[in-house]
């Protein structure tokens, strides 16, 4: 994490894209039942060289089962593992070149830092002074090297990490797996840990898979994320991708705030999406193409930093635009968040930058309202 | 402020000095005054008299009379414990005795400990009582019955003869054979105990750690499982080990007259020829040897624990 060259980091990486390109990781039809219960279901997913992936949802979505069958720890009941073009079927996990970072950290308690870090390098045979050499790397880069004597229950919490990441790469792994690796430290240190591992898996060339269930933490580091929901992967995208486009509405509800308005498809221009909104008690247009007949049941989805607020009423109060009474008011320092109340009953949440200082705000309790928002602002889910 | 303070404090070492003050004075009633009985007798000479032996110290002549008294003690019987061989080789065969038992002891509760210790955890509870369960018979009774299992006659023999593996029965009873396997029973739950309570604690994510660094599950146990088990094992090994030493039950039942021990030697002493004095010297003498080794492996301990700190 230290000494590397950390310059503002702009990449154009999207194998995903690209149909030429092979995948490194990639789970083929994958199902893993444990008695009755389906942990991952009938699953596919490709993961490129050199990606930050992310798999995200929330505990018993089968995420940590995915991972660990990569691992070696767990088998799949049907289907395959490959990595590199190689089938991990029947590989035990001591001869995978995947290395994982544990969530408990699982260092070793009766050995020192220093051991701990060459436990992987003694493992492979290499020479004593090779492994030495590569242990003061490891511990230059992480920070300890002061701290090498030392046994795990002699440090601190954020040490015991950099020990086992330090630990997890010292193999240099083909894949690097990290088991909600951030989840005991406290919230400043996990913020500026993630960007240090970011750094980190692009100075070092590795893939990373990252298994969360901190929505932030993935969009933070990853490069892709998956959400995944009763073993079952809803969406793959970037995470700009997954904020402003989701697919459904678990995606949405699961990733972020958002407002959530039940409606019906109505004929619209090309291009163009019109949604009947029974519950807004409007009409709203989104630039998008859906498929759905008009008249079949849809979503309005807008996150809260899209719904402009005002007490005019605005030119076009037909389309995109509501009205009612502000209910509450959340203040939040950098932001405040208005919850308006609609004559239907309904309730939508609108985010404001808080860009001067004045406590008085212009919009109070039971103020009247209008909520707009563009037409790039929000959209319809069909699911 | 400061004064409430202090009576506050003053308070609670009261209460401290209340909660050592029943194991103290436990200590006290129960092992250091019978203690320091056996010591003294053991510096007195034997006598046809009840107590067998002299002198008996009492206020009764007045001081002067005590000192007298004391005057008479002597270290004659500790004499006799160096000069006379059978003493010292007695003491050799028990540790002798108590050390091969304590291996046997350890191959056999460590497979039991670990396999209960990965047991799934709904049956562990049942399976830490089915290791207590013998206890719930006396000791004595349990030894017995291996007499019935392992004489010429017994049910052991007869398995074998039955099966055809051999024409004459063996010969165990009476032999060291015996001993040992009366040993290892009797004292399995002591080793096994400690080992899965160690073994429990032990989390296994550090055995998968281990096996995705690049080592095989075998290796895997003898670099991560076998030396966190330590403390348990050096904890069962002395729970078994001091007891075995000073073993009499077992070889007086078991054993034959070539086995040597010490608990043998004492029970002899004491009570078929009635050398209380030199009894209490050759108890004296078990009790250093098993004390000082341990005092100072504490030590060690202690210091190296200090020293990784």
């Amino acid at each position: 994490m230290a000494g590397m060259a950390i310059g503002p980091i702009r990449r154009s990486f999207a194998p995903w894209n690209d149909p030429e390109s092979k995948p490194f990781i990639e789970f083929r039809n994958v199902t893993r039942s444990f008695g009755d219960f389906t942990a991952v279901d009938d699953l596919s997913l490709k993961i490129y060289e050199r990606e930050f992936f992310a798999l995200l949802g929330p505990s018993g979505c089968g995420k940590t089962t995915l991972m660990r069958m990569l691992a070696g720890f767990d088998a799949p009941t049907r289907g395959d593992v490959l990595l590199d073009g190689q089938n991990l079927a029947g590989i035990p996990p001591y001869k995978r070149p995947t290395n994982m970072m544990f969530q408990s950290y699982a260092l070793f308690p009766h050995m020192t830092v220093w051991d701990n870090i060459a436990f992987g390098l003694k493992q492979d045979g290499m020479p004593k002074a090779d492994i030495a050499k590569r242990v003061e790397e490891m511990l230059h880069l992480v920070k300890l090297e002061t701290f090498a004597k030392r046994k795990p229950h002699q440090l601190s919490g954020g040490q015991r990490q950099r020990v086992a990441l330090a630990r997890s790469i010292a193999k240099k792994p083909k894949v690097l797996l990290l088991d909600e690796p951030l989840g005991a430290l406290d919230k400043k240190l996990r913020e500026e840990t993630q960007f240090e591992l970011t750094d980190l898996q692009v100075n070092l060339g590795m893939t990373f898979l990252i298994v969360t269930h901190d929505q932030e933490e993935a969009m933070t580091v990853a490069d892709r994320i998956a959400v995944m929901d009763r073993g079952k992967i809803i969406q793959v995208a970037t995470p700009a991708e997954i904020y402003e486009q989701p697919n459904s509405r678990y995606v949405a509800d699961f990733i972020g705030d958002i407002n959530i308005l039940e409606g019906r498809i109505a004929a619209g221009a090309d291009g163009v999406a019109r949604l009947e909104c029974v519950a807004a008690g409007a009409t709203v247009e989104t630039r998008q193409s859906i498929d759905g007949r008009p008249g079949d049941q849809a979503w309005f989805a807008i996150r809260p930093e899209k719904v402009r607020i005002s007490r005019e009423p605005p030119e076009n109060p037909g389309v995109n635009a509501v009205s009612g009474e502000v209910w509450d008011i959340g203040y939040l320092g950098d932001v405040s968040i208005y919850h308006v109340r609609l004559a239907s009953g309904a309730t939508i949440k609108a985010t404001i930058t808080n860009t001067t200082r004045l406590v008085e705000r212009p919009i109070s309790w039971e103020d009247k309202v209008w909520m707009t928002w563009s037409v790039d602002g929000g959209i319809v889910l069909t699911k | 402020m400061a004064a409430n303070v202090t009576s506050a404090n003053a308070r609670a070492s009261r209460l401290r000095w209340l909660v050592i003050a029943v194991p103290l004075a436990w200590m006290l009633i129960f092992f250091l005054i019978p203690f320091f009985n056996v010591l003294k007798i053991s510096f007195s000479t034997r006598a046809r008299a009840m107590p067998p032996y002299k002198p008996v110290l009492s206020m009764v002549d007045g001081i002067a009379g005590l000192f007298d008294k004391l005057q008479q003690l002597t270290i004659a019987n500790y004499l006799t414990l160096v000069a006379d061989s059978k003493y010292w080789l007695a003491y050799v065969s028990s540790v002798q005795i108590a050390l091969f038992s304590t291996v046997l002891i350890v191959l056999v509760a460590y497979p039991i400990a670990y396999g209960m210790a990965r047991a799934p955890r709904q049956w562990r509870t049942t399976l830490v009582m089915l290791v207590i369960l013998p206890f719930w018979t006396s000791f004595l009774i349990r030894v017995y019955a291996w007499i019935g299992i392992l004489s010429d006659e017994g049910l052991l023999n007869q398995v074998l003869m039955q099966l055809g593996l051999i024409d004459q029965p063996l010969r165990i009873l009476t032999t060291n054979w015996a001993v040992y396997i009366g040993i290892v029973y009797s004292y399995l739950p002591f080793m096994i105990l400690p080992l899965y309570a160690t073994l429990e604690k032990l989390d296994e994510t550090l055995l998968e750690a281990a096996e995705d660094l690049g080592c095989p599950p075998m290796k895997a146990f003898w670099t991560i499982t076998f030396p966190l088990s330590l403390p348990g094992l050096i904890a069962g090994c002395f729970l078994v080990f001091i007891p075995i030493t000073g073993e009499f039950v077992i070889p007086d039942l078991l054993g034959g007259s070539g086995t040597l021990m010490i608990g043998k030697t004492l029970w002899y002493e004491f009570f078929n020829n009635r050398n209380w004095p030199l009894a209490s010297a050759v108890a004296v003498v078990l009790l250093l040897l098993l004390v000082v080794p341990i005092v100072i492996f504490q030590n060690q301990q202690q210091k190296q624990a200090e020293k990784s700190r």
